[in-house]
């Protein structure tokens, strides 16, 4: 089956005034349809970023090279008008803030159907009532009057719900989903989550999940891919990655997680700071915070990604025993 | 609405009863005996007296701001004391004159500003942009009254296109004061134009960073919707205050400007009130000017609550 979207050796560079910041420094992933593609990593590790060049988003600072193939068609030969095209009508985007990512002088049902009028060529009437639709789909009450409000008259969790309805508008194969629980309450995150699996499961849409919350990776995704600093270190099913994670750093992500049975004991962190995006190593980029901290090819050489079971990929000299009982 | 304007007419009231009391005031402080002035070279003490008594100036201060209200509230400003007509007729007819100039200027302030401001927004960096704040740096520093005087040499001096000044009235004949307005209007656009493309970047350049713009691209919208609906309606809201600052500025009357060009508006009229201590007529003036300012206000509260749904006017 061809994926919906895959990027191959994608690398984004960030023009700055201290020279180029290497943000992807080559990365491959590909989400299959209806599959939930997650991107974990800490902030900067490039996980946004790839998801952004991807789909023509890229700051105009940033030089993106490599392949993205969007349902089979490659987009990197394509023109800004071909790719805008594409962007709204085949792929939706949820980003991270509700409260910035609404414009606050449009009412939401012209918001939501916008990108319908646009790629559709849907008239104002049948737009509004489409509206009315997306908005009881994403389950915002009496939807036939918010339709005409405005963003500042909606809370948090409703505007995500109206941005996700938003995104929906064209039924596109692919959402993305960028850390678009980040700055909900608690409850409400798990709402959204929930929100975005229902629908998934009813119109067969493609996710890639950007988030730091390993949680909700574990009970979403069907394959993960673990990134820091611009590169990916491991990927692979779900419940390969997280049962048998075989990058020290993966493991050390896990082990970083609160556990709320453990009760008042101190967090499990990582030592260190991941390195600036201006001065990659030329070896492995985790060696200096690693635990196993191998020996000096890992200092000067770059791991290469290599299989460890059926589609779980690492990129270490020294993948971690596999044994399946370190949970 | 309805309740939101009249409750702002009557704030405005209470501003201009303020604003006569103060130029009120100011004018005692002002040296210089008006009715020997009147006079001139007839003066002699009886006739002196009879003029103070007959403009009431013999009077007590509190006696003669409260006679001055009084009659203004019917709409009687008082006599000039050169012309002896009335100051409400006087104050009036220079209306139109500078109600055609500020807003033939704004307008043509506008055309320039707007273009040229979104333009360098969306590709800041670019020839375009440079150009932009070359022009507005040099509308900015260069004084209006020789902008005025190099337009006068070279429309009406050099290329004889338009006459050097004068003012025709629009309900006269609208090409004739078109081509009177034209040189007056341009000089002071060019400044107004250079402050407006100057903030209509500034303000483009915030929105463009915004969340919902990004959004927008999202969407897969074309570049032009992106600016227009997106860019431009929010980048607008603190653009319209700077519009109606300029605007009311202009109301006021361009002093400067209307004396070079001859044009027979509220500046020229003031300018003349103080050189003949004619203060009647200055008064009327600074209170037409003030009452101008308060209405251009009252109608941009009303247009942020159109363009900004967040407001809203209660």
């Amino acid at each position: 089956m061809k994926p919906v979207l895959a990027v191959e050796d994608l690398t984004v560079t960030i023009g700055t005034r201290r020279g180029p910041a290497h943000a992807v420094a080559g990365v491959d992933w590909a989400v299959q349809p209806g599959e939930t593609l997650a991107l974990v990593g800490e902030s900067g590790s490039g996980k946004s970023m790839s998801v952004l060049a991807a789909t023509g988003l890229a700051p105009r600072t940033a030089r993106v090279t490599g392949r993205v193939h969007l349902l089979g068609t490659e987009l990197t030969g394509l023109g800004q008008d071909r790719r805008r095209r594409l962007r709204g009508r085949h792929i939706g985007f949820v980003f991270q803030d509700p409260m910035t990512s609404l414009n606050p002088v449009l009412t939401v049902g012209r918001q939501v159907t916008e990108a319908a009028e646009e790629h559709l060529g849907l008239t104002r009437r049948a737009a509004r009532s489409r509206a009315v639709e997306l908005l009881e789909m994403v389950g915002i009450p009496s939807a036939g009057q918010r339709v005409d409000a405005y963003p500042h008259q909606f809370s948090g969790g409703m505007r995500q719900r109206v941005v996700i309805a938003m995104a929906l508008a064209c039924e596109p194969d692919l959402l993305i989903a960028d850390e678009p629980t980040t700055a909900l309450d608690v409850t409400t995150q798990a709402q959204i989550v929930e929100l975005v699996a229902d629908l998934q499961r009813r119109l067969g849409t493609a996710v890639v999940w950007i988030t730091h919350d390993l949680g909700v990776v574990a009970g979403i995704a069907d394959t993960v891919a673990v990134m820091y600093a611009g590169r990916i270190l491991e990927q692979g099913p779900v419940d390969a990655v997280f049962g048998t994670p075989s990058h020290p750093y993966t493991e050390a992500l896990l082990a970083a997680r609160p556990d709320p049975a453990a009760g008042g004991a101190e967090l499990v962190t990582i030592a260190g700071a991941p390195p600036s995006p201006l001065d990659l190593p030329a070896g492995c980029a985790f060696w200096p915070r690693c635990p196993v901290r191998g020996d000096a090819r890992c200092e000067h050489e770059l791991p290469p990604l290599v299989p460890v079971s059926a589609g779980h990929q690492v990129r270490t000299f020294y993948p971690q025993p596999t044994d399946g009982e370190r949970r | 609405m309805a309740r939101f304007v009249i409750r702002r007419l009557l704030q405005s009231a209470v501003v201009l009863l303020g604003v006569t009391l103060v130029v009120f005031l100011l004018l005692q402080l002002v040296p210089g005996d008006p009715v020997r002035v009147a006079l001139g070279t007839r003066f002699d003490p009886q006739t002196y007296e009879a003029l103070r008594a007959r403009a009431g100036l013999d009077q007590p201060l509190v006696v003669q701001y409260f006679d001055y209200l009084r009659r203004a509230l019917t709409g009687d400003l008082g006599v000039s004391f050169r012309s002896g007509r009335p100051v409400t007729a006087i104050v009036l007819e220079r209306l139109p004159a500078t109600l055609s100039l500020a807003v033939t200027a704004v307008v043509f302030a506008m055309a320039i500003a707007f273009p040229l401001g979104i333009v360098s927004a969306i590709r800041s960096g670019s020839l375009v942009d440079h150009a932009a704040r070359v022009f507005s740096q040099f509308g900015v520093s260069v004084p209006d009254f020789w902008m005025g005087i190099m337009g006068i040499l070279l429309f009406s001096g050099v290329l004889g296109w338009l006459p050097p000044s004068g003012y025709v009235a629009l309900t006269e004949d609208p090409g004739r004061w078109a081509s009177h307005v034209a040189l007056p209007a341009a000089t002071v656009g060019l400044v107004t134009a250079s402050i407006l493309t100057r903030f209509i970047r500034s303000s483009m350049l915030e929105v463009l960073s915004e969340d919902y713009v990004r959004t927008a691209e999202a969407k897969g919208l074309r570049t032009r919707v992106v600016v227009l609906r997106h860019v431009l309606r929010n980048a607008l809201i603190p653009v319209v205050t700077v519009v109606a600052v300029q605007l009311a500025s202009l109301l006021g009357g361009v002093i400067v400007i209307e004396v070079l060009f001859a044009w027979p508006g509220i500046g020229r009229l003031t300018y003349d009130a103080v050189a003949a201590r004619d203060y009647p007529v200055l008064q009327g003036a600074v209170l037409l000017v003030a009452a101008l300012f308060l209405l251009v206000n009252l109608l941009v509260d009303i247009l942020y609550a159109r363009l900004d749904p967040r407001i809203t006017v209660k």
